[in-house]
């Protein structure tokens, strides 16, 4: 049975009509059109469908979005300011050059902002060991440290 | 957002663009230029300039390109070739990719060959422009040539300058390509063998929609595909009537052994897909070979016999030589487990079938889809739209072909289809399982005198070809087409031949149809021919007690090959190794014929518990002339990982039913802590060719962790992957 669902997103209140236990990824993807969470794997097992709940890093691949509604979430788009300027870790991703296909970005740029959230200068194997969830198919993990290090720097 | 939307589904031609999309709003750097031809449906003739290049109003060049965006940064690579030599900013070249009817047919986007084939089309059609338009405006002006330059979309001569527009009075350049006297990327090189970055990586980190899996038109329905048990298994029955009362459900489609379901949103048809299966009853029978062991399975099979080199009397040589030394290697079956599954948008109308899909080939796989549905190929329009990473052949053909079966069935609403991770895992045509023998004998001075090798391989490339078999749901309709036979062999032999200077040299290949479903995993055959062949030289080089790097260079004439290697030994030697850590060497050059490539490996291994850390890998590549050293290096450092994770982890499980290794546990790939740090040196020969170099650390960077872990633990490690029981206290 579908409800008015209040989520708060990026910044903004919205009313969703969904099916309460209807997993959070697929409501902002297909209601709020957002591209930033993806799905990978629906089991959370790859971070591919990450967003910040209150600041920390979550898969919402199978979070009901009722249990979402009671924080604020973060997605990757909400990462940009007000401005259009990017998030210093998106700014680091681009100078960097740490893609290739890039389908995994979105969960390894919000797991790497809850690790700086939590610990603002981490070691890279800190950074790796936050980064262990979070699936790269096409090798660019060294890339990734890097960049994730240049923007603490 | 609203705007980035619009765009993009201007972009990919849904939207009927009534004004100049220049004069918009701002176009996000997407994948996909905007659509300024309507597609014919028909091929543009690559003979003619105008196949490859087309001059916009506002002044800017669309470059086309038959090849797709695969993560590899060729965009930019093509976009920095055609800048080149029309001397003309990156930002006023728009790049137009993979479209039936519009770019060129240009294949399949695979085996390294974008840069050679497309790369250099486009740098012939561009500078066969540059030369024409100059022409042209020598004879409007009556200048001489040699006073006029081509430069930023203006012919400017000593007094006066024409946009290419007007200069064209509007029409495009017709001419055929010709035989440019000058190539700008061999001699001015402004923007070719520079780091230009890409600038599809900040669309990535905005989250604005740049994959096929990011399309969202109106109206549009979700599909899902209920699998069946097994490659082989048949529809018995299903209870039907319980879906009518399912939250969102529109269909089901049921044809033969295929069963689909649409439903208005995603996660209803989701659940009404895992509903389906538990209703539907299958006959299903075991016959998969779970209970031998692979590597003696494959050898029972039909095996097709083949001497792919034979020079010298191998036998002989090894039977009189000093040492004699043999072993034999084994690669399971590997899969391609893109992060994101497959994924496909299609659309039926008046008879037409349109399709978003991030196929490796367009063309080809628009052949095999006229074919299934019998319909004319003009019929059909296929638009390349950048997916997950592929690695090879992929699912992305089959979600295309299972998109298109449902949207027949329900024509008017675009249909769209995402494969679940089981299904991208159990479904997606792997890498083969090989197995190779090697023997050789070294003389009194340790030089390699006999060598003989063998390789036991399925096919290695099943893709569209034109015929349905090679789609797969084609299997499950009541038509009848089967499987596909072995496919490409030329894939199981690529550099089975040693490149290495040796005087007798046997090669024979041995040709099985195995048990699973097979097509193009980065590299073919050569990821474990190399992976085979460079363990054991590096066996070979102990058994002579010569340094590995020393060993290979006695084997090696050319100066590329010695110079790769060098350069890898330079900057390697100052490595300290500690306690139970090892370092690793070697080498290939790709094909016997592209790139050079050398390795090195740095690994910890706990004699405790047999895990292996990789601490860094080293890389000196030479891919001829250099386009972008940036995307060059990346390409490298992302195979090197991705070949150590094959190495270390990965193999396909399954029953005697099917494929078990149906998630990322059960198919486990290396994760950020067990990834090394990578440095990678690229060596730019701007006098010679530029080649591929987008699979060739694969079979090099696994036999560089395999002697690595020889180095420390004295343990041959012939059998992938490594497991943690053959490092125990050994
Ligand atoms: S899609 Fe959520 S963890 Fe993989
Ligand atoms: S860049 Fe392709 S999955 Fe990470």
């Amino acid at each position: 049975m579908k409800t008015d669902i209040q989520l708060n997103v990026n910044g903004k209140e919205h009313t969703v009509q969904s099916a309460p236990d209807t997993p959070l990824l697929y409501v902002l993807r297909n209601q709020l059109e957002l591209n930033g969470p993806k799905f990978g794997c629906g089991l959370q097992q790859c971070g591919a469908c990450m967003v910040l709940l209150d600041g920390k890093s979550t898969t919402s691949c199978q979070l009901p979005v009722r249990t979402a509604a009671k924080y604020k979430i973060t997605t990757l788009e909400g990462l940009v300011d007000e401005n259009g300027r990017l998030h210093k870790i998106q700014e680091a991703f681009v100078k960097e050059q740490a893609a290739q296909c890039g389908y995994c970005l979105n969960g390894i740029i919000i797991a790497s902002v809850a690790l700086l959230n939590e610990s603002p200068s981490p070691t890279d194997d800190e950074i790796k060991e936050k980064l262990n969830l979070n699936i790269c198919r096409c090798g660019v993990h060294s890339r990734v440290v890097r960049a994730v290090k240049a923007s603490i720097e | 957002m609203e705007t980035t939307r619009r765009n993009f589904l201007q972009q990919l031609g849904y939207v009927s663009i009534g004004f100049s999309l220049m004069g918009a709003a701002p176009v996000p750097h997407s994948f996909l230029a905007p659509s300024k031809m309507r597609g014919s449906g028909k091929r543009p003739d690559q003979n003619h300039i105008n196949a490859w290049l087309h001059l916009l109003e506002n002044g800017k060049v669309l470059i086309m390109s038959g090849k797709v965006e695969l993560g590899q940064g060729l965009r930019t690579a093509l976009k920095q070739i055609a800048a080149e030599e029309l001397d003309t900013r990156l930002d006023l070249i728009e790049m137009q990719m993979a479209e039936t009817g519009k770019t060129p047919d240009e294949g399949y986007t695979a085996g390294s060959y974008s840069i050679q084939s497309s790369g250099m089309a486009i740098r012939n059609a561009a500078a066969s422009a540059r030369e024409t338009v100059l022409k042209m405006a020598s004879e409007k002006w009556g200048i001489p040539i040699s006073q006029l330059q081509l430069k930023d979309g203006e012919v400017i001569g000593p007094k006066q300058k024409i946009s290419l527009h007007q200069l064209l009075a509007g029409r495009q350049i017709e001419q055929e390509v010709g035989t440019p006297s000058e190539f700008k990327g061999k001699t001015v090189r402004r923007f070719v063998g520079k780091p230009v970055p890409r600038k599809d990586i900040e669309d990535m980190v905005r989250g604005n929609p740049i994959f096929v899996q990011d399309l969202r038109f109106p109206d549009m329905v979700h599909a899902r595909t209920v699998r069946p048990p097994s490659y082989t298994s048949e529809f018995v029955s299903m209870n039907e009537s319980d879906f009518d009362t399912q939250p969102g459900f529109l269909k089901l489609v049921r044809k033969g052994n295929f069963i689909g379901i649409l439903a208005e949103e995603e996660y209803q048809t989701i659940q009404i897909m895992e509903r389906a299966k538990k209703s539907v009853q299958w006959k299903s029978e075991d016959y998969l070979p779970a209970n031998t062991p692979l590597k003696d399975y494959l050898k029972t099979l039909p095996l097709e016999t083949k001497t792919q080199e034979d020079k010298g009397d191998a036998q002989t040589a090894i039977d009189q030589s000093q040492k004699r030394h043999s072993a034999s290697y084994f690669k399971p079956y590997i899969m391609h487990a893109p992060n994101g599954p497959s994924c496909a948008v299609a659309i039926f109308e008046d008879e037409k079938l349109k399709i978003w899909s991030h196929s490796q080939g367009i063309y080809p796989l628009r052949n095999s889809l006229a074919a299934l549905f019998k319909m004319s190929e003009d019929d059909i329009h296929i638009i390349g739209v950048p997916g997950s990473g592929c690695y090879g052949h992929n699912a992305a053909d089959d979600a295309a072909t299972e998109a298109a079966l449902m949207a027949v069935e329900y024509p008017g609403r675009h249909v769209r289809l995402q494969w679940m991770r089981d299904d991208e895992n159990g479904w997606e045509p792997y890498g083969t399982a090989m197995i190779v023998e090697l023997k050789a004998g070294l003389d009194a001075n340790g030089k390699i005198n006999g060598w003989q090798y063998e390789v036991w391989s399925d096919g290695h490339s099943n893709r569209p070809d034109g015929t349905p078999e090679s789609l797969l749901p084609a299997r499950f309709l009541d038509e009848g087409y089967g499987a596909p036979g072995i496919g490409y062999k030329g894939g199981a032999v690529r550099n089975s031949v040693p490149y290495y200077t040796i005087d007798a040299v046997n090669v024979q290949s041995h040709i099985f149809l195995g048990p699973l479903r097979t097509s193009s995993l980065r590299a073919l055959g050569a990821y474990a021919n190399l992976f085979a062949l460079e363990c054991f030289m590096d066996e070979l080089a102990h058994k002579a007690d010569i340094d590995p790097i020393e060993f290979r260079l006695m084997h090696l004439k050319d100066p590329r090959s010695i110079d790769c290697l060098q350069k890898l030994r330079k900057n390697t030697s100052r490595i300290d190794l500690a306690e139970g850590e090892g370092l690793g060497y070697a080498f290939c050059h790709y094909k016997n014929e592209t790139a050079y490539f050398a390795v090195a490996a740095h690994v910890k291994v706990d004699r405790k518990n047999g895990a292996v850390q990789l601490k860094k890998m080293w890389a000196v590549i030479d891919a001829g002339e250099t386009i972008n050293p940036d995307g060059l290096k990346n390409q490298t450092e992302g195979g090197m990982i991705q070949s150590a994770s094959w190495a270390l982890k990965e193999a396909v499980r399954y029953d005697a039913r099917h494929i078990t290794s149906l998630d990322w546990n059960s198919y486990p790939i290396l994760r950020f802590p067990e990834t090394p740090e990578t440095e990678v040196e690229v060596i730019d020969r701007p006098d010679q060719p530029p080649v591929g170099a987008g699979e060739v650390a694969q079979g090099p960077a696994t036999a560089a962790v395999i002697n690595a872990i020889f180095n420390t633990t004295g343990v041959r490690i012939r059998e992938l992957p490594v497991t943690t029981d053959a490092l125990i206290n050994a």
